[in-house]
């Protein structure tokens, strides 16, 4: 089968989504033009699509994500970039109080159809302002689905249904993914949301990994398989909605349950995670919970100390061995 | 395009209706007829009906936290409007909204909103939809002088500048934002100096004198139909009333607000009509009976209108999930 990078098959999923509904563009900072994104991604959608519906914005994160609701609201479907995850904080209104909740505020009555691509995560020595990894923020606000793709295929998939949902989305996709290269058929179906994924299947504990440490998480399973430990590594993929089913049924097989992400620990998606499974699976537990996150500072810029801060093979390997003690 | 006097009439009988609607809403919200927080534009008739007799039923309009006059103005239906002033379920947004959130997308309304500023990058949004779907409609934004010092504000012009979207900024500037005075939170005085910074038309008018509302606002909205891009646009007013019901007012004066009434939009532009022969005592008795018996309609059904289920709590969140309700 072809292979594509997780960056070129967030393109293609554009590319075709955009063939298929002429309703659906793409606005943000520098996505245009012969620049195509500062990572790459909107490439040469410039070339085919032209200025119109790859618009090259102001540094106006507010006016971009505001013109994306003004936009979905009467009838269009746009997909915004925001460079970096870090600079969502800059559209808080407009993500939270008018994206989110204008449907339910309206009575029903208003369909925002958007989505919003941006990139998550340190390990560029990007220092604190280029490196968060801030999902739990939107998973906390009601309106919003929050989506975390680990593999190009899944980025494919689950971008083409997030432009055809007709909600806003948050797209989470990470800076180290973007050049990874992974198997992509040539015909691919939208996958849902709310459908997890199973990446290695074990019977010993069960890991849930969001995002870039799916990649950490296996190379534990890996490791810890020559030790006689059975590993099952399960990416929710998108976190709002969350597929709790999987979830619970994998724990209530294995009994145990580590939880990764790279988001600083405190507050972070783990703990509603490890809620769920208190709440629903507690019977089936025979150790507690363990969470694996980053350290709740913000990222540092040495490459030495953001190391440190983001969460390793190593944690996810102890993390498992202490469950299974 | 020189108004006729049937669409005078019109213009006047429009303000008599927010008027009169507004009045019923303080008046209620005094006897705790109606919950929450209550945001009255009683003084400010003359921009929204001034605008609005400009614009098509598909022209898009965003409101704000006193929007009443904009929604009525737009074609709102007041007995659907007072319902959910009253948090009723037969109310606009199953009264999940409130004064402050009504929306009538049918009508082109994209929801008054709480958030001050909140709707000038939505109106905005609205106005590239209107340019990518190329049809001939634009899109108009309420704001008041409060919101013209959010980021937004810049973000939003600067944008629809540089697009050239069919987006008229109509800044509603009663002189106070909540009990800052204009003098306290801007060193301009005419708003719409700040047009120039962005390469736009910039105009200031008699926000209380609803011929010269509707004359610049009629002009800029032809040229935003015409591919001309946005205007900025500055009402000066001022309202009669607190920035909310059962404000105390102890930042300005009565001798202030005393001066303001007397220039009272609704008042000085019957005297003008019917200096003109062109309201006679009796229309304007005809409006008065006709605005009450409509008000009276609102308020009864609203207060007929059953509470809503509580299943509603948690309907409207997505457009495909429902989660359950806590009991």
């Amino acid at each position: 089968m072809r292979t594509l990078t997780y960056a070129e098959a967030i393109r293609e999923a554009l590319r075709e989504e955009m063939e298929r509904d002429e309703r659906v563009f793409c606005l943000g900072e520098d996505i245009g033009g012969k620049y195509g994104g500062d990572f790459g991604v909107t490439g040469n959608l410039w070339e085919i699509f032209g200025d119109e519906r790859i618009r090259n914005t102001p540094i106006s994160e507010a006016a971009i994500i505001g013109a994306a609701v003004g936009a979905a609201i009467t009838g269009m479907r746009p997909v915004v970039e925001i460079m970096f995850s870090d600079f969502i904080t800059i559209c808080m209104d407009q993500l939270v109080n008018q994206a989110a909740k204008n449907r339910y505020m309206f009575g029903g009555k208003a369909r925002i159809p958007m989505t919003v691509r941006t990139p998550v995560g340190g390990g560029l020595s990007a220092a604190a302002q280029h490196s968060q990894t801030p999902e739990a923020w939107f998973t906390h606000v009601p309106g919003l689905k929050v989506v975390m793709p680990s593999t190009p295929v899944d980025a494919k998939g689950l971008l083409k249904t997030a432009i055809r949902d007709d909600n806003p989305v948050l797209f989470f996709e990470h800076k180290l993914l973007y050049y990874v290269k992974g198997e992509v058929p040539e015909e691919l179906d939208p996958i849902p949301l709310g459908k997890s994924g199973v990446r290695r299947e074990g019977s010993d504990v069960t890991v849930i990994a969001i995002s870039f440490m799916v990649s950490k998480a296996l190379e534990a399973a890996e490791q810890l398989e020559g030790e006689g430990i059975s590993v099952e590594v399960i990416d929710p993929r998108t976190l709002y909605p969350l597929d709790e089913k999987a979830i619970l049924d994998s724990v209530k097989r294995t009994h145990k349950t580590v939880i990764v992400h790279e988001a600083s620990l405190r507050g972070g998606f783990g703990g509603e995670l490890a809620a769920i499974i208190a709440e629903k699976a507690f019977d089936h537990l025979d150790a507690p919970i363990v969470r694996v996150g980053g350290l709740n500072v913000p990222m540092p810029f040495s490459p030495r100390l953001e190391e440190v801060v983001i969460p390793q093979t190593r944690d996810i390997v102890k993390a498992v061995k202490r469950v299974m003690e | 395009m020189e108004l006729t006097n049937q669409q005078r009439i019109e213009l006047y009988k429009q303000m008599a209706r927010i008027r009169k609607f507004e009045e019923t809403v303080a008046k209620l919200f005094a006897e705790a007829k109606i919950p929450g927080f209550v945001h009255v534009s009683i003084g400010e008739e003359a921009i929204p009906v001034g605008t609005c007799v400009c614009l098509n039923k598909g022209d898009y309009v965003t409101s704000t936290h006193r929007g009443h006059g904009h929604l009525l103005a737009k074609g709102g239906d007041m007995r659907l409007m007072m319902a959910e002033i009253f948090g009723k379920e037969t109310g606009y947004c199953r009264g999940k909204g409130g004064s402050m959130h009504i929306a009538d997308l049918d009508l082109g309304i994209l929801g008054a909103n709480g958030i001050v500023g909140g709707g000038l990058t939505i109106a905005t949004g609205a106005g590239l939809s209107v340019k990518m779907r190329d049809i001939k409609q634009v899109a108009v934004c309420f704001f008041g002088d409060g919101a013209s010092n959010q980021g937004a504000f810049h973000e939003a012009l600067n944008l629809a500048s540089i697009w050239d979207l069919p987006v008229i900024y109509i800044c509603e500037n009663n002189l106070y934002a909540l009990s800052t005075p204009q003098s306290q939170h801007q060193r301009v005085h005419n708003i719409s100096d700040r047009a120039v910074a962005y390469g736009i038309p910039g105009v200031s008018v008699d926000g209380n004198d609803v011929i010269a509302v509707y004359e610049v606002v009629n002009e800029a909205v032809k040229r935003a139909r015409n591919g001309g891009g946005p205007t900025l646009i500055e009402c000066k007013t001022y309202r009669h009333r607190g920035h909310e019901e059962g404000d105390a007012e102890l930042y300005r004066t009565k001798q202030e607000v005393k001066q303001w009434l007397e220039k009272d939009p609704i008042l000085r532009f019957a005297k003008d009509l019917s200096g003109k022969g062109i309201l006679t005592e009796r229309t304007a008795k005809e409006i008065e009976k006709e605005v009450d018996k409509e008000v009276d309609e609102a308020v009864r059904f609203a207060e007929e209108s059953p509470e809503p289920r509580l299943e509603l709590a948690v309907e409207d969140v997505y457009s495909d999930i429902v989660e359950e309700v806590r009991r």
